[in-house]
């Protein structure tokens, strides 16, 4: 606990973060990710979570938006991305412009 | 829309003139820094968007090569390689204001070497690739960090912005018009109702006297 990044991840994958600087906290399931992300929060600053996980916590990571730090980011796992990222930008793009600048080409 | 509840003095008049004049004024400054606000979040938002994309193009990469890894060794023998890091990211993190947001400004000093922090011995080369990647991806993964927060942050900021223009564009002001027009009707109508009443006065006095 002296670092000040860290990664919350399912399975081995978060532990090749380690050798990168990152402390890695294995997380199995959703509820057991919600409680490590609320213990990590008050000392970490920047918190990798892999997307899969951060679906379900939507919430609380929202809720962490008011303030600059700590800064929750999602990653893909292992598996691939969920895109839950994207469905995040996108959300606050429609939010502050109101229109969609960067994905509705592709969509076409 | 509904007038101000208030009496037609001119007191009242003077009052709400000046409330008029600060709403305007507020008016127009809100909306300026909405519309930096939003040219800004527009160069953020692209940026965001291709450090995202190339964050999981990279990492996808590299975790699936570290899946091959964890296939081979143990999780046991794993968790060894990994347990003492060897490098140490150096990172200051501290805070940039965006038209007065305080978003968080993270700069890398000095990016994670390539060193693997354990012996060739202990674990599979599939392992190597990946760490040496994410020794990589993690810079940029930061700097996505701090452009991904701002980027949500500035997006509230941009919308309880957007409310306030909207309250004093199309209630705060048309009320504050509105109800200075009714004390100005009130007031005028009360001053002809008094030159009225002195004419008819003056002709009373007239006839008495002829």
């Amino acid at each position: 606990m002296q670092g000040e990044t860290a990664i919350i991840g399912n399975g081995d994958s978060v532990l090749a973060f380690k050798a990168g600087g990152v402390d890695a906290y294995p997380a199995d399931d959703a509820l057991k990710a919600r409680e490590t992300l609320r213990r990590l929060a008050m000392t970490y600053k920047v918190i990798f979570i892999t997307d899969d996980l951060a679906d379900p916590l939507d919430d609380l990571i929202s809720r962490m938006n008011e303030q600059p730090y700590p800064v929750i980011v999602p990653i893909p796992s292992e598996g691939g991305s969920t895109g839950y990222a994207v469905k995040k930008l996108k959300e606050h793009m429609e939010r502050a412009l109101g229109v969609d600048i960067l994905f509705n080409k592709e969509e076409r | 829309m509904a007038r101000l509840n208030v009496n037609p003095t001119r007191m009242e008049l003077k009052r709400l003139k000046g409330r008029l004049s600060t709403a305007v004024r507020g008016h127009k400054l809100l909306k300026d820094k909405s519309d930096e606000m939003i040219r800004r979040f527009s160069v953020l938002i692209k940026e965001n968007k291709r450090l995202r994309d190339e964050v999981e193009k990279e990492l996808s990469d590299c975790l699936a090569q570290f899946a091959y890894a964890s296939g081979v060794s143990s999780r046991a023998q794993l968790e060894k390689a990994f347990s003492i890091p060897k490098v140490k990211l150096d990172v200051e993190y501290s805070t940039d204001n965006i038209m007065s947001v305080d978003v968080p400004k993270i700069t890398v000093n000095g990016a994670a070497g390539g060193e693997l922090p354990y012996a060739f011995a202990e674990i599979t080369s599939e392992a190597d690739y990946s760490v040496k990647k994410i020794s990589e991806v993690i810079v940029e993964m930061m700097k996505l960090a701090e452009v991904e927060k701002t980027v949500a942050m500035l997006a509230a900021e941009i919308e309880r912005n957007k409310r306030r223009v909207n309250a004093l564009e199309h209630v705060m002001i048309p009320q504050l018009n509105e109800t200075i027009d009714y004390i100005r009707s009130k007031l005028d109508e009360n001053e002809r109702a008094a030159t009225t009443r002195l004419m008819k006065v003056k002709d009373m006095i007239a006839d008495r006297n002829g």
